[in-house]
């Protein structure tokens, strides 16, 4: 699966056009990990567990994209994007989303 | 004598962390710009663009997603500084080195996966920033700042 976030894939043709799919994940940090940040939000500086937590997360809901693309046909998803929303107290959600297509 | 030791108390341990944040803190940051200045010295033969494409025509082989990110935090003693410039308005310095670190560090990491992964190039890059509510104080409280930089990926044909 091809991914990209500009309007086609460089050096391939578009030759179908599937629309828009999407993927997301909603992710909760756990409590230990909630520790450490809070101590790591009295010396400051990277919050490593976060950092880490949120890249899965993102993963996982590019995985589900590609995972719906290919359900329709598609081998590429172009233009995609990403947003994070704090839904709830020390909860996220992480989306994606694209438009799926069939390059050559 | 009662007193002296309610003051203490009261007074005593955030003024300890003011001072231990403070150290920390500074080091922490000092740290973070070296290895920041060491890795885009390294990266600088990656170009990276926020346009569409590379300027000069290349024959493209592959091309792919690549991100960075990462979530920072600020210490005490800056979040501390920052709530007094709350008081009297304008430039808030901590903060704007917090976000210049987290955007250099997440365009970084976006470039060293593009490095690895075997890319040439980074068009169409973007950036975004969102915030960490804590779970302390009813999601009032930020527990970090998270940067995203994603972007194209592009292997140039030899």
């Amino acid at each position: 699966m091809l991914l990209s976030n500009t309007e086609e894939i460089p050096g391939q043709q578009i030759r179908e056009f599937y629309g828009v799919v999407t993927g997301s994940t909603v992710r909760a940090k756990h409590i230990g990990r909630d520790l450490m940040a809070g101590l790591k939000n009295l010396v400051g500086g990277e919050l490593k567990g976060y950092t880490e937590l949120l890249h899965e997360a993102r993963g996982e809901a590019i995985d589900r994209m590609a995972e719906q693309a290919r359900s329709i046909g598609a081998n590429a998803v172009v233009n995609v994007r990403f947003s994070t929303s704090s839904v709830a107290q020390g909860a996220a959600e992480l989306f994606a989303y694209g438009t799926a297509v069939r390059v050559e | 004598m009662d007193l002296a030791v309610q003051l203490g108390l009261e007074w005593g341990l955030p003024i300890l962390l003011l001072v231990l944040a403070y150290f920390t803190g500074t080091a922490v940051e000092r740290s973070h710009y070296r290895s920041i200045r060491v890795r885009e010295a390294r990266t600088r033969r990656m170009p990276t663009t926020t346009g569409r494409r590379v300027p000069t025509p290349w024959r493209v082989t592959d091309a792919g997603l690549v991100a960075g990110s990462v979530v920072i935090s600020l210490d005490y003693f800056k979040r501390f500084l920052a709530g007094l410039r709350g008081l009297v308005g304008g430039r808030v310095k901590s903060y704007e080195s917090l976000l210049d670190r987290a955007r250099r560090e997440a365009l970084l990491r976006m470039k060293e996966q593009a490095s690895e992964r075997g890319f040439d190039a980074v068009v169409n890059v973007r950036l975004e920033t969102s915030r960490l509510a804590s779970s302390q104080r009813q999601g009032k409280g930020t527990a970090g700042v998270e940067i995203l930089a994603f972007g194209t990926g592009l292997k140039r044909a030899s």
